[in-house]
């Protein structure tokens, strides 16, 4: 027989091995719920089938597109091959201006369509994100 | 101009210095002498002084605006006021490094004065390891950001520093970080040298103790700093936003809480050895992972100065290089002892210690994958994607519960076996806690059993560390207070999260606006000259349900050099509720973006995260009194 020592090791050994695998298949399974992934315009244009998820979309605020009321922000996020209308209500970053790079959180209504829930905000006014840079294909 | 070339030359003589103090040491590690040769000690204090003497200079520059100077180029300007311009010196790169170099060299030498009752080659050893890291850093600075850069012609006037960051909490906030930050390299290589001495053992605990404290403390009210400077500065409205750089000052903390409830037990029972060891490296190499991660613009923040490749790709040679210097000497030298003190009761304060450890690496590996997870993502499949708050939530808010009931009831267990005592006391006090969260929470949440049980968690533990403080039957008094501020700090987190409302409207000057009860009358707007910005000052008349009218003036900052629009919210702060008003400007619009936001005990989070770091403090200053 085994010793008591040996059985409290193995007993010591299999609880940090099946707490270790409970970790992990936990957070991936999470992960996959609360990703949200970044898509250009172009890219949401190319869509075969409307996405239910949380997504982020990037590009730069189109010039003469923002129209503001007491409720409301809209405008149109461009990566100068595509185009998108957003429309949100919510706190507005202040580097947030026409001719600016942006990423907007929030749900697709279609594919001309967005409803943003939230305007991330960028401390830079020379910074880009890259995301962004990408999207607009460095121009 | 004078200033940059003493600052340059003295980093030069630092580094070789480094150098010479290892030959030095090496020669000395293999003498017979009982004590360390005072060489040493005069060498590593020369080298202290070259450092303070480089930093100086620096922030002499920075004073006196001396532009040919590339760093203070970049980041200064001659209208900002002397406090930005001397905070300005570490709000960069390569100031921030020379500050990192500066501590490395003043906490060996701290650490040489300090450990004169240790023995000798122990002594030495750790001096040789941080050395190492030491010349890292020295080659870091002078190969890849320099501080000293000249310029040709000289520049009339600097870029000036992001307005953002000039904040008195910010000007403190990165120093405590990197004393906090660096005390870990420390650790480091004492238990790598006390590794290879085989001198992993109570004696070597009670002194490297202090050492985690210290860095214990610094890092918990660096990171408080950086999170009172988000809640009221960046205008979002919370104090913490599971952005990546938050995060990664959030792990090298959970490990280092870690290692101070293991040292405990080290302490008294020399057990546990490879896991203390263990936990040493890994703080550190999360501190380093963290510096290389925001130095090198893999995540975009306000931390990121620049994005230079070349600093990212150092960093991560070095940082491979320590890791498997670190490994090779923890399998070649590390040799468990005293294999009979391993017993333990299974009721015992041991195991609730490793149960601590356990939610600690739990919580550990949720923030690290959730924060490495999309870098990870986007080198493989360039798919850009993002970890928010939901995710974070989600896994750690449960595990809290558990985690909170063991931290009750751990506390009051005895070393090796033990039972649970006074079970009565403890089980009205649970059922106490159970009655009064429920009768709290009743009305106030949808997800009624999920909160009910998470916050009579919290209450237990607050009312059983409470009911220490009081009896002081454990005379523990240090780790009540610090157990006591983290169930403060949970409760103050949860009710804040529950009671917290927001408004968010655009609204023109002379409106009101209303909702519910409650309403919000912008009554005028006020323009102001300061000496680096203008400023666009609003009053706000804001009544509540109960007919109570604030005034509240949140500010628009509009700064010339560079130009940048920050908003300053204003908040009326009460023991029970902050009152937080931020404006946002739209470019050509007469609208403002306004978001008004109730936040119950916010002050509380503030005070319970003081009360931790205090109950470390205690702890620290507890063992000098006993010796």
């Amino acid at each position: 027989m085994y010793g008591k020592k040996v059985k409290l090791r193995v007993l010591f050994l299999t609880l940090i091995l099946a707490s270790v695998i409970l970790t992990v298949f936990l957070i991936l399974q999470s992960l996959k719920e609360n990703v949200v992934y970044f898509q250009s315009p172009s890219e949401i244009k190319s869509l075969i089938e409307l996405n239910k998820k949380k997504i982020r979309i990037g590009g730069m605020v189109k010039e003469q597109s923002v129209f503001i009321n007491s409720n409301e922000v809209n405008f149109i996020i461009t990566d100068f091959k595509n185009e998108i209308n957003v429309t949100y209500s919510g706190a507005v970053p202040n580097l947030f201006s026409e001719g600016k790079g942006v990423v907007a959180e929030g749900f697709l209504k279609d594919k001309n369509y967005f409803s943003a829930t939230k305007i991330l905000a960028k401390h830079d006014e020379n910074y880009m994100p890259p995301e962004v840079k990408e999207a607009i294909g460095d121009k | 101009m004078l200033a940059n070339q003493i600052g340059y030359y003295s980093l030069i003589l630092g580094l070789l210095l480094s150098v010479f103090l290892c030959g030095v040491s090496i020669k000395d590690l293999n003498s017979n002498n009982k004590q360390i040769n005072q060489n040493v000690l005069s060498l590593s204090f020369l080298q202290l002084v070259f450092v303070i003497v480089s930093f100086l200079s620096l922030i002499l520059s920075f004073i006196n605006s001396d532009f040919s100077n590339e760093t203070v180029f970049n980041n200064s300007h001659t209208t900002k006021p002397l406090f930005y311009k001397i905070s300005g010196t570490w709000g960069n790169h390569e100031g921030s490094l020379l500050l990192w170099l500066l501590v490395l060299t003043l906490f060996i030498f701290l650490f040489l004065i300090k450990s004169k009752e240790q023995p000798k080659k122990y002594r030495i050893l750790t001096l040789l390891f941080q050395q190492i890291i030491i010349i890292g850093f020295f080659l870091f600075v002078l190969m890849t950001s320099n501080p000293f850069n000249y310029l040709f012609p000289i520049p009339n006037e600097g870029l000036g520093l992001n307005p953002i960051l000039q904040d008195p909490a910010l000007a403190i906030h990165p120093p405590i970080l990197y004393l906090g930050y660096v005390g870990t390299s420390i650790i480091f290589s004492s238990s790598l040298a006390a590794v290879t001495q085989n001198y992993i053992s109570k004696e070597w605990s009670q002194h490297i103790k202090k050492w985690v404290l210290l860095s214990w403390i610094f890092l918990t009210i660096g990171i408080m700093l950086g999170s009172i400077w988000a809640y009221y500065e960046l205008g979002w409205g919370g104090f913490w936003f599971w952005d990546p750089v938050e995060n990664v000052s959030l792990m090298p903390w959970l490990t280092l809480t870690a290692l101070l409830h293991c040292i405990l037990v080290l302490e008294r029972r020399a057990t546990l050895t490879s896991w203390v060891v263990i936990l040493s490296i890994t703080t550190f190499t999360l501190s380093m992972c963290g510096t290389f991660l925001v130095r090198s613009g893999i995540l975009n923040s306000v931390h990121t100065f620049a994005n230079d490749p070349a600093r990212g790709i150092f960093i991560l040679i070095f940082l491979f290089i320590l890791i498997a210097l670190s490994l090779g000497i923890f399998f070649f030298f590390h040799k468990e002892n005293n294999k009979d003190s391993n017993n333990f009761f299974w009721l015992s304060r041991e195991t609730s210690i490793l149960i601590n450890n356990w939610f600690m690496m739990y919580f550990l590996s949720v923030v690290l994958i959730g924060t490495v997870y999309p870098i990870f993502l986007d080198v493989i499949s360039s798919e850009k994607i993002s970890v928010g708050p939901p995710f974070y939530q989600k896994l750690i808010a449960p595990f809290l519960i558990p985690f909170l009931l063991f931290m009750s009831v751990g506390p009051r267990l005895k070393w090796i076996k033990s039972k649970i005592e006074n079970k009565k006391s403890l089980i009205i006090t649970f059922i106490i806690s159970v009655m009064l969260t429920f009768f709290i929470v009743k009305n106030l949440t949808t997800d009624l059993l999920f909160y009910t049980i998470l916050i009579s968690a919290a209450f237990f533990l607050f009312f059983t560390t409470l009911k220490e403080l009081f009896i002081k039957k454990f005379n523990n008094i240090s780790q009540t207070v610090a157990h006591f501020g983290f169930s403060l700090l949970i409760l103050s987190i949860l009710f804040n999260n529950i009671l917290s409302s927001e408004i968010i409207t655009n609204i023109k000057i002379g409106e009101k606006y209303s909702y519910d009860k409650s309403e919000i009358f912008f009554k005028k707007i006020e323009e102001r000259k300061e000496s680096n910005f203008n400023s666009i000052i609003a009053y706000f008349e804001i009544k509540d349900e109960k007919g109570k009218i604030i005034e509240l003036n949140p500010e628009i900052r509009i700064y010339d050099q560079p130009v940048i629009i920050t908003s300053e919210a204003d908040i009326k702060t009460t023991l029970l509720e902050d009152k937080f008003l931020v404006m946002n400007l739209v470019k050509g619009n007469e609208y403002f973006n306004i978001r008004y936001q109730v936040k119950p005990f916010m002050i509380w989070i503030w005070i319970s995260i003081l009360l931790l770091s205090l109950g470390g403090s205690m702890s620290l200053f507890k063992k000098r009194y006993e010796k």
